[in-house]
C-alpha cells in the first residue's frame, strides 16, 4: 500500500522467476542494455569515412523544412510534388515551420487533394481506381470478417462502421453529382 | 518491378514501377526477399500522417539481397543477404555520433523533428519503402548488416523494427529488479516489450489490450498477466487495485496513434485527423503508473498536437521517456538473446502474404481479422 513506506510484497521471488522464464534478468545490469546511457559518443560508427556526407544530386527543387539550414546531403526521391497538391505542399514547406499547426494541416489538405487528383486521372487511364480491390475489403469474406468480431468484446467495432463512409462516401457523392449533371444536361437538350 | 503503391486513405494497390537507381555513392539497391507490415504502416494507410503522397511505396521492415552498390560502398557487395534497420541514417551527424540513429539530421529534408524512415511519408524523408521487389538503401555502409548464417529470415525481418522497438521500450522504462511493468498494447511491439521486461528483471509484467486472441499470445509468448480493458469500467482503477493502489513502477505505451478505448479520442484522431494521434493509451499510462514512476512511449504518434494529460504527468513527478528505436544499436545484444533461445521473434508471425495480395494484408491487419498479429509480405511468392 502506498500509505506506508514498504513496497508491496512480490508474488514471485527473483529465483522463482529465473527458474520459470527463459533469460529472466540477463539484462538486469544496465551496463548490458545497449541504449544505456542514452547518448554514447562514437564518431567513427561502423567505420563511416566522412565528417559530412557527399551530397546527393538535386534533380528538382527539393522541398525542405525551413528549420534546416540547407538541404540535407541525402534525401528521398519518391513522388515529387505535382499539381495543385504540389503547390499546397511547396507553400507549406516554404512558409511554415514544423512548429506551426498550419504547416501540418496544409500538408494533410494537400494529401486529400492529391488523392482526388489521382483518382480523377485514373479514370482516363487503362487502370481506374477500384475502391473494392484497393481497400482489401474482400478479405472480409475469406478471412472470417464476421466471426473475428461477433462475441469478441472488441471495442473497435463501435467505430468501424465509419470506415466505409469515409472511403465510399466521397465516391457516392461524386457518382451522385455525376448522375445529376448528366440528367440535367439531358433535360436541357430536350428543352 | 512490382511494388505496393498508396492510392489515398484506405486504398493501396500493386503497380509496375522502375527499379530504383543509385542516387548517392553510398547507396545500395536491395532485392527484397521478406518484408512486413508494421502497425505504424496502418497510420499511413489510414491517411493520418501528413505528407503521405499517392504513389509512395510503404514498408520499413524488410530484408533481402544486395543487388547493386554505389561507388563508395565498402561493407557490402552484390549477393550479400542483409537486414536493414527501419532508420535511414548517416552515421556521423551530431545525433548519429551519439548513438541516436533514429534522430539523424542528414537524411530528412522535410522535417527536423524526426529522422529518416523507409516508406513512411515525406514527413519522414520521402524514401520509398520495402514492400516491393527492390528498394534503395542509403548509407549502405552504415545501416544494413549481414544476416548471420544461423539466423532465420523471419527472425531477421522482425529485428528490423518490431523486436528492436519492443526491447528498446523496455530499456526506456529503466526497469530495476522486481519492478511491476504494465504494457499497453499486445501487438508485436507490446509483446516484445513484455518479453524484454523479464530480461531486465521485472517482477511482474501485465499486458493490456481489448483483443482476446492477442492477450492469449501475451500469456503464452510473453508469460504476462493480462487484462482486457473492454471488461472493466475503468482500466486505470483496475491497475491501481492490481498493484495494491500504488500504481505500476513502469508503464510502456506500445499502442500509439490509433489507440482504442475512448470513442471521441479515437474518432477525432484516427478518422478525422484532428489530432496527431489518439492519446488514450498514453493517458492511461500516465494515470496507471505510480507517482515518481516512468512512462516509456514507443507507440508511434504523428507530428500534430494530441490531447495528452500533461498535468497529471507533472503533478505525479513522472519520467517520460520516448524515441523511435535506434535499431542497429540493439542488434548485438538481441542477436545474443536469439542465439541463447531467450527470444524467438518469428513466433508472433501469423500471416505470410504474397505482394500481389498486399491490399488484403493491410485490411486483415487493420481490421484485426483472422487473429492477425504480424503479417509478412513475400515479394517473390507471386
Amino acid at each position: 500500500m502506498p500509505y506506508t513506506a514498504k513496497k508491496p510484497t512480490r508474488a514471485r521471488s527473483s529465483e522463482e522467476l529465473r527458474a520459470a522464464i527463459p533469460g529472466w534478468g540477463v539484462d538486469l545490469d544496465p551496463k548490458d542494455r545497449p541504449s544505456v546511457p542514452k547518448e554514447q559518443f562514437d564518431p567513427t560508427l561502423n567505420g563511416a569515412r566522412w565528417d559530412f556526407p557527399e551530397r546527393q544530386e538535386e534533380k528538382w527543387p527539393r522541398e525542405r523544412s525551413i528549420e534546416h539550414k540547407f538541404l540535407t546531403p541525402v534525401f528521398g526521391t519518391s513522388t515529387p510534388p505535382k499539381g495543385l497538391s504540389g503547390v499546397i505542399r511547396k507553400y507549406s514547406y516554404k512558409k511554415y515551420s514544423e512548429g506551426r499547426a498550419a504547416h501540418w494541416l496544409l500538408l494533410l489538405a494537400a494529401d486529400r487533394v492529391d488523392a482526388v487528383e489521382h483518382h480523377l486521372r485514373s479514370f482516363v487511364s487503362l487502370r481506374p481506381d477500384n475502391p473494392i480491390t484497393q481497400t482489401g475489403v474482400l478479405s472480409e469474406f475469406s478471412r472470417h470478417g464476421i466471426t473475428s468480431r461477433i462475441g469478441k468484446k472488441r471495442v473497435d467495432v463501435n467505430h468501424q462502421w465509419i470506415d466505409p463512409l469515409l472511403v465510399g462516401g466521397p465516391w457516392l457523392v461524386a457518382g451522385g453529382l455525376g448522375v445529376a449533371a448528366v440528367r440535367r444536361l439531358m433535360r436541357l437538350r430536350r428543352t | 518491378m512490382r511494388a505496393m503503391v498508396y492510392r489515398g486513405p484506405y486504398k493501396i494497390r500493386v503497380e509496375e514501377k522502375d527499379i530504383p537507381p543509385i542516387e548517392h555513392p553510398n547507396d545500395a539497391i536491395v532485392r527484397v526477399t521478406t518484408a512486413a507490415i508494421c502497425g505504424s504502416d496502418l497510420h499511413l494507410f489510414h491517411g493520418m500522417m501528413p505528407d503521405t503522397r499517392v504513389g509512395m511505396t510503404f514498408g520499413h521492415e524488410f530484408v533481402g539481397v544486395v543487388e547493386q552498390v554505389g561507388s563508395s560502398v565498402q561493407n557490402l557487395k552484390p549477393g550479400d543477404r542483409v537486414m536493414v534497420p527501419f532508420n535511414v541514417y548517416c552515421g556521423t551527424c551530431y545525433f548519429c555520433a551519439r548513438g541516436l540513429y533514429s534522430n539523424c539530421h542528414n537524411v530528412n529534408a522535410n522535417a527536423t523533428a524526426v529522422g529518416g524512415i523507409y516508406g513512411y511519408s515525406h514527413t519522414c524523408g520521402g524514401y520509398d519503402g520495402g514492400q516491393a521487389e527492390y528498394v534503395r538503401v542509403p548509407f549502405a555502409d552504415i545501416g544494413p548488416s549481414l544476416i548471420p548464417e544461423w539466423m532465420d529470415e523471419e527472425d531477421a525481418v522482425l529485428l528490423t523494427d518490431a523486436l528492436a522497438t519492443g526491447y528498446f521500450g523496455a530499456q526506456l522504462g529503466d526497469i530495476v529488479e522486481g519492478d511491476t511493468v504494465v504494457v499497453f498494447g499486445a501487438g508485436p511491439v507490446g509483446l516484445f516489450a513484455a518479453k524484454s521486461s523479464w530480461l531486465m528483471g521485472a517482477g511482474r509484467v501485465i499486458v493490456i489490450d481489448h483483443l482476446e486472441y492477442r492477450l492469449e499470445k501475451a500469456r503464452t509468448f510473453a508469460h504476462a498477466e493480462t487484462y482486457n480493458f473492454a471488461e472493466y469500467d475503468d482500466i486505470v482503477v483496475e491497475m491501481k487495485k492490481a498493484t495494491d493502489y500504488l500504481g505500476a513502477d513502469v508503464v510502456i505505451d506500445a499502442v500509439g496513434a490509433e489507440a482504442d478505448g475512448n470513442f471521441l479520442q479515437h474518432v477525432t484522431s484516427s478518422k478525422f485527423k484532428l489530432q496527431g494521434g489518439s492519446p488514450i493509451a498514453l493517458n492511461w499510462a500516465i494515470d496507471a503508473v505510480r507517482k515518481g514512476g516512468t512512462v516509456s512511449v514507443v507507440g508511434a504518434y504523428g507530428p500534430m498536437f494530441s490531447a495528452v494529460k500533461f498535468g497529471d504527468a507533472l503533478n505525479k513527478g513522472l519520467t517520460l521517456r520516448m524515441n523511435q528505436a535506434p535499431v542497429k544499436r540493439q542488434w548485438p545484444r538481441l542477436f545474443d538473446h536469439i542465439r541463447n533461445g531467450y527470444l524467438k521473434p518469428s513466433d508472433i508471425v501469423t500471416h505470410r502474404i504474397p505482394l500481389e495480395h498486399i491490399a488484403e494484408g493491410y485490411h486483415i491487419f487493420s481490421a484485426k481479422l483472422d487473429n492477425c498479429i504480424k503479417p509478412l509480405i513475400l515479394p517473390a511468392a507471386n
